[in-house]
């Protein structure tokens, strides 16, 4: 009887560490003063700012130079991350990206917000959210590689060094959206 | 001596130095998490102004942190020199900026957030990031077919006070004041559109909304540093290297670099261009002193093993644009012992002899050697034979590799 009553509460801290109550989001001004002093601590020790789509392409291209490794020393582009023996995953930035993923998964935890769910607008299907997403993420990424840099590179790094061009990518990504934003609002509304 | 970005790889070594950017990818990630970038209808909403929060903590976060980094460097603490300021591509920027735009609205997340959500569980983020996977794949496959369109209109660092030629300061200011008109506006619309009551946010925001703009007008009282304040810092630790003469290197010194392909060799030639006209090395830029401050972000962005000496017709004015340099953070920069005069002195055949008679006395940087006609570099002595010559010198040369990483951003 004993046995029986431990083993279910191993159980139930361990099926309550995923079904914590979910609780709402922080304050927008706090998360911005929060993210910013982030932002600023990456600079201050490192010289380098935050970024996403650098690991996401160099993630890419050690895919690719798992499967075709002659392909990728052909292809100018990849040569540079991934040529010969290079490991396109010994870099910063892709160390970044590992942490990004982590923090953001142990804040969902503990915030009872990590669950399998699919989030969209009122009128579509999930099927439909899915192969929007799917083909949203091959243009932004896409997009980020041509720019060089997303909207954490580019907008919010760049923006905080105020980089010229970095704000002219920002300008550009919010009017590329707003200027779709009609002809997608059955995705969102 | 400006303390900090620091240069992580030698302080910690590879691995902590990881251990380090983990940390930070970390909290990243943790802060968009809590702040709700995993919720793609969220971030859409920004779009239909039905729900401005996105912007809010975006914009928050560009004023706070573009504050902390520019009070820290007017205080001496941080050097901008030294971080990572994303260089312009103007037309590629444009164009990827509106793809990107494009893939927002339709997939509902940019690279940060999307994986922000597959951390979270969020299947629409995983979708986004297989996406993201097959963008670039498709990126490398055709990026090719326009190689010269990917890397044009390069503009090199160019920062918003370089645009507007307005003071860092004021460029600061009005970055804080736009946004904060932005986060007005925000709440107009939010309510408008999206039924939200603006009274019912903190008050605290209005008090956070004027330290930021008092932040913003210290920043601009203060100034950033000049080059006459950053020597005043470095000073007390490089002064030696002048009066010890470390950093003046032998003419012989300089010629073996000539032939050492383990080093970029910059030769900047301070003189006039007069005398550069009538004699200068091989392959010296000319380069006069008010033109250095433009081209410091150029000399910081080259390879780790660029060495650069700086030389005029005596020592003077070479020494002065040494300092210019070496407190604006440029490393390896040494100076020709003795200057052109010194050189030709060594070096002169009588190739050159034919063309200036003797040596003349002259005043403090001026060009001993009377030339009646312009040599520029066609002479023996501005490529001396290596092998005719075995000077002995103190060798003065030494890589210095400590600092901060400047390759890089999300590029």
């Amino acid at each position: 009887m004993a046995e029986n009553t431990s083993h279910k509460s191993d159980k139930f801290q361990i099926k309550n560490l995923f079904n914590r109550p979910t609780q709402p989001y922080a304050n927008p001004y706090l998360g911005g003063v929060l993210l910013g002093l982030v932002l600023f601590a990456s600079y201050f020790i490192t010289g380098n700012g935050l970024g996403a789509s650098a690991g996401m392409s160099r993630f890419a291209a050690f895919i690719e130079d798992l499967i075709a490794p002659e392909h990728v020393d052909q292809v100018p582009y990849l040569i540079k991350m991934a040529g010969g023996q290079l490991n396109p995953l010994d870099s910063w930035l892709v160390i970044v990206t590992g942490g990004v993923i982590i923090g953001g998964f142990v804040s969902g935890v503990i915030h009872g917000r990590t669950k399998f769910e699919t989030n969209k607008g009122p009128n579509i299907s999930n099927q439909t959210r899915w192969l929007f997403a799917f083909l949203g993420g091959i243009l932004f990424t896409y997009g980020a590689r041509l720019a060089r840099g997303c909207t954490s590179g580019q907008a919010l790094s760049g923006g905080a060094t105020l980089s010229a061009g970095s704000w002219v990518v920002m300008f550009s990504i919010f009017g590329g959206a707003y200027a779709l934003a009609y002809f997608a609002r059955r995705l969102w509304n | 001596m400006i303390p900090f970005p620091l240069h992580l790889e030698s302080l910690l070594g590879k691995p902590l130095m990881y251990l380090v950017f983990l940390l930070i990818g970390f909290l990243f990630g943790y802060v968009l998490e809590i702040s709700g970038f995993n919720h793609s209808p969220s971030l859409a909403a920004q779009f239909y102004f039905k729900s401005l929060r996105v912007f809010k903590v975006f914009f928050t976060a560009i004023v706070v942190g573009m504050l902390l980094l520019f009070a820290s460097s007017a205080i001496g603490l941080l050097d901008y020199n030294l971080i990572w300021v994303n260089p312009t591509y103007l037309w590629p920027g444009i164009v990827g900026g509106l793809i990107m735009g494009a893939g927002f609205i339709i997939g509902g997340f940019c690279p940060g957030t999307s994986l922000v959500a597959l951390a979270t569980l969020k299947i629409d983020g995983i979708f986004f990031v297989l996406g993201g996977l097959v963008g670039v794949f498709l990126f490398g496959e055709t990026v090719d077919f326009f190689k010269y369109f990917f890397n044009g209109s390069y503009f090199g660092r160019v920062t918003l006070m370089d645009v507007f030629n307005l003071p860092t300061g004021i460029i600061v200011i009005l970055v804080t004041l736009m946004a904060l008109l932005m986060f007005v506006g925000g709440e107009q619309l939010e309510k408008i559109y999206g039924g939200k009551d603006p009274k019912k946010a903190p008050k605290a925001r209005y008090y956070g909304a004027v330290v930021l703009v008092l932040v913003a007008v210290v920043i601009a009282i203060i100034g950033q540093p000049t080059t006459d304040d950053r020597w005043a810092r470095l000073a007390p630790l490089r002064e030696s290297d002048l009066t010890n003469r470390e950093v003046y290197i032998d003419p012989g010194e300089l010629l073996d670099t000539f032939h050492d392909h383990k080093l970029n060799l910059i030769m900047l030639d301070v003189r006039n261009e007069a005398d550069y006209n009538l004699f200068h090395l091989l392959d010296a830029e000319n380069i006069l002193p008010l033109d250095i401050p433009g081209s410091i972000d150029e000399f910081i962005a080259q390879p780790a093993n660029t060495v650069f000496v700086v030389m005029s017709n005596d020592e003077k004015h070479a020494t002065e644009v040494w300092k210019m340099l070496t407190s604006q953070a440029v490393p390896n920069v040494y100076i020709l012992s003795g200057g052109i005069n010194n050189w030709l002195d060594t070096f002169a055949t009588p190739y050159e002899q034919g063309f200036c008679g003797d040596v003349k006395p002259a005043e403090e940087e001026e060009l001993h050697y009377e030339f009646d006609a312009a040599l520029g570099s066609n002479c023996p002595a501005a490529y001396p034979d290596h092998d005719k010559y075995d000077l002995e010198y103190e060798k003065k040369i030494e890589l210095d590799l400590k600092r901060a990483p400047v390759g890089g951003g999300c590029g």
